[in-house]
């Protein structure tokens, strides 16, 4: 019992920082979902895209010998803004290609070919890493000033690494709450996500709005990705997979197509996954640890989508025909 | 052309290929043409007969005759044989019944795990009294438990989730395969019942029961050789019966439910169609094929352990569903067919001889740009390991330009 006070703050500020990354990776599913109903696959892939970018352009500055010369907040917003722009437009581009020519068809149509742009996405990375690194698994240059830590009541530290995923995360999840609420575009996105013909009679562009749409939500995927990179410092082009699978679980947690819903899916979810990762094996003895953190997730969305499909946050996304 | 010609032409082919075949035994492409003929035994209009007589000789005497000699097309033909049984299995869920099943391969596991738990002494760890491994001879009947077992996960899966929207289903297919995969993977403590990420070895064979036979009409092998053609011919009765039985389900009244239910649920359960219990049913039979291949998977490989039953092996034999045609029996054979010999076949060749170039350090000249060193050909490059790519490039290629696939059922063809 001890024991398990003593690591509950340490436990709460890993599932914080992973229920950040889940929510931001959970709001490019449910953005997508709002607009077009349709479970983008292939987003999980945006997600690595993001982490990639990142520790190239890290590794590019570290080659140019610039690493050390600039402060670590120039090396940093450079590093996720590139991220988010390129794995946006690499969102868009996939709308694009992969979806648009299938919209208005059967939804299972979509989601398939949104399977095989995934697939194809990570041997793609994995293709073009091999050939310009030699190797598709990555090592996020360290910042020595993110190793640092604060320190907080008590003997609690808090990582540098923490506090910039989590602030950061803040900062966007605000920005989006305004970018949809109070400006003319985030109008036009909501306006899709409620009827997309009714909007379109009402002047609203939907083919731009969908591909903004797409935008927005692979830049919060990059970001999480570029994130992702810093903090747990290793990337392959297949371990968007799972973080993908949980954020989509995330997603559905908080109601899919709904955008605060995700946040709080996202925050619950990193919770449960990191109180299951510590006190599983403490509950049972030992008889099952760690390991089984993601059946306990996979779990949580078997049973929501059983009991409570429209997830926490209630409904928002139309009721159509499958 | 006439069907006599058709016919001769036919006879031809198959004679030519299989002695190109029998002859370069180690060219990829002679034995790929001779795996043709089968596809243009489909195609070609000749009198049924001949097609009969000709398919039967290619896949009962030909073939088992090459592989005799060539084990590695022995080998070929077993591994197409479990996918094309796999992909029929997933063709009833997707094709039939229009649910999309993305953890299918969790079936295929449960039914090779519970051969190797206890087709090898692993079931000793849990089970006192040294019983295990069980005599080769339960290996039929753990077959038919198997179908069993397979269907009861398949119902139970479905029991909870059959109610959900055809995406949502999707995803909780996909996260009850991964939930079968961790137990895999973790069930090696406390209890110690699937040993884990090392895998099960070895696992028991099928009994050789009629090698006293062979012995008595003079016929004596090494049971080592015997086995692959052993295997083959079990995994062929066994796609002979799914077949069979899935083309009686096709025209039977449960067919036709299924196909009623994909077109329109509603509209289906409005007609008095059973949707529940339909959509169980689907389910449960392509489960119990899945399993019962994966019984038949354990003790060819003598060695399974949880990497053999990943997601990517769930979108491989959903890519030869699709490729073929959704709900087409001849296109699951198909897409199985042609997605397994491109993937063993064709990359590994490739790769083979990307390899081989790369040893040879030819030099390729370029007009206008110089010339580049062959041996430079970075080593990351090989074709065989980008089989994800190619999945997804065949998702997404057929569901823009041919979401029916190449051999669509006949009532699509007709629109």
């Amino acid at each position: 019992m001890e024991l398990a006070l003593e690591i509950l703050p340490q436990v709460l500020l890993d599932g914080i920082v992973l229920g950040f990354m889940y929510a931001l990776i959970a709001l490019g599913y449910t953005m997508v979902y709002g607009v077009l109903e349709f479970i983008n696959f292939a987003h999980s892939e945006i997600f690595v895209l993001g982490a990639f970018v990142g520790v190239e352009v890290m590794l590019l500055l570290q080659s140019a010998g610039l690493l050390d010369t600039f402060h670590p907040a120039v090396i940093l917003l450079l590093v996720i803004t590139t991220g988010m722009i390129i794995s946006g437009f690499a969102a868009m581009a996939l709308e694009r290609v992969a979806y648009r020519p299938l919209l208005g068809g059967p939804r299972l149509v979509a989601l398939i070919s949104a399977i095989g742009a995934s697939f194809f996405l990570q041997d793609g990375l994995r293709l073009f890493e091999s050939l310009w690194r030699n190797t598709f698994y990555l090592n996020y240059p360290s910042l020595e000033y993110l190793d640092h830590t604060v320190p907080l009541a008590g003997n609690l530290v808090i990582p540098v690494k923490s506090m910039l995923v989590i602030f950061t995360a803040l900062l966007t999840l605000a920005g989006l709450h305004f970018f949809v609420n109070r400006t003319k575009l985030g109008m036009g996105i909501r306006a899709v996500a409620q009827d997309p013909d009714t909007a379109s009679l009402m002047g609203v562009p939907v083919k731009r709005v969908i591909a903004l749409t797409f935008f927005v939500g692979g830049a919060l995927g990059g970001l999480a990705g570029v994130l992702f990179g810093i903090h747990y410092s290793l990337v392959n082009p297949y371990s968007g997979f799972i973080p993908g699978l949980k954020a989509f679980t995330a997603a559905v947690l908080g109601g899919i197509g709904n955008i605060p819903g995700a946040m709080v899916g996202g925050m619950i979810l990193g919770l449960l996954e990191a109180f299951a990762a510590s006190y599983l094996s403490l509950i049972t003895n030992g008889a099952f640890g760690a390991e089984y953190k993601d059946v306990v997730a996979f779990l949580v969305l078997i049973l929501i989508l059983i009991f409570r499909p429209k997830g926490i946050l209630g409904e928002t996304v139309r009721e159509s025909k499958a | 052309m006439s069907a006599t010609q058709a016919a001769f032409g036919l006879c031809g082919y198959v004679a030519a290929t299989c002695l190109l075949a029998f002859l370069f035994p180690q060219s990829v492409l002679a034995f790929l043409s001779f795996q043709a003929s089968l596809l243009l035994l489909y195609y070609v209009d000749a009198p049924r007969k001949v097609k009969l007589f000709l398919g039967a000789s290619v896949l009962f005497v030909l073939l088992p005759a090459l592989g005799w000699l060539n084990g590695y097309y022995l080998e070929i033909a077993i591994q197409i044989g479990i996918f094309v049984a796999l992909a029929l299995g997933l063709n009833i869920v997707v094709g039939f019944v229009g649910l999309l099943n993305l953890g299918f391969v969790a079936f295929y596991a449960i039914g090779a795990y519970l051969w190797a738990i206890f087709g090898s002494p692993q079931a000793n760890a849990f089970i006192p009294g040294g019983w295990f491994p069980l005599s080769p001879n339960w290996f039929f009947v753990f077959l038919l438990l198997s179908i069993a077992v397979g269907a009861l996960t398949g119902i139970l899966l479905g029991l909870p989730v059959l109610r959900l929207r055809g995406d949502y289903l999707a995803i909780v297919t996909l996260g009850f395969a991964e939930v079968v995969r961790a137990l895999m993977n973790n069930l090696d403590k406390p209890i110690n019942l699937t040993n884990g990420p090392r895998g099960i070895s070895p696992i028991a064979k099928p009994p050789l029961f009629f090698e006293p036979l062979l012995q008595f009409i003079g016929i004596d092998v090494p049971s080592a050789m015997l086995y692959p053609l052993y295997f083959y011919f079990l995994i062929l009765i066994m796609v002979g019966i799914i077949i069979l039985v899935t083309r009686r389900l096709e025209n039977s009244r449960v067919g036709r439910a299924w196909k009623a239910i994909r077109e329109d649920e509603v509209a289906a359960s409005a007609m008095g169609v059973p949707v529940v219990r339909m959509k169980l049913l689907g389910f449960a039979v392509g489960a119990s094929f899945a399993s019962a291949v994966g019984v038949l998977f354990a003790s060819k490989q003598v060695f399974i352990n949880p990497e053999s039953f990943t997601f990517m092996e769930s979108i491989g034999v959903l890519a030869m569903v699709i490729l073929g045609g959704m709900g087409s029996v001849p296109g699951a054979i198909l897409g199985a067919t042609g997605v397994t010999i491109l993937n063993l076949q064709l990359l590994k060749g490739l790769s083979l001889w990307l390899n081989g170039l790369r040893q040879s350090g030819a030099e390729l000249v370029i007009p206008f740009l110089g010339s580049y060193s062959l041996s430079q050909l970075p080593a990351q490059f090989e074709p065989a390991k980008y089989e994800r790519m190619v999945f997804g490039l065949i998702l997404i290629l057929m569901m823009i330009f041919r979401p029916q696939g190449v051999l669509p059922p006949a009532q699509e063809r007709k629109k």
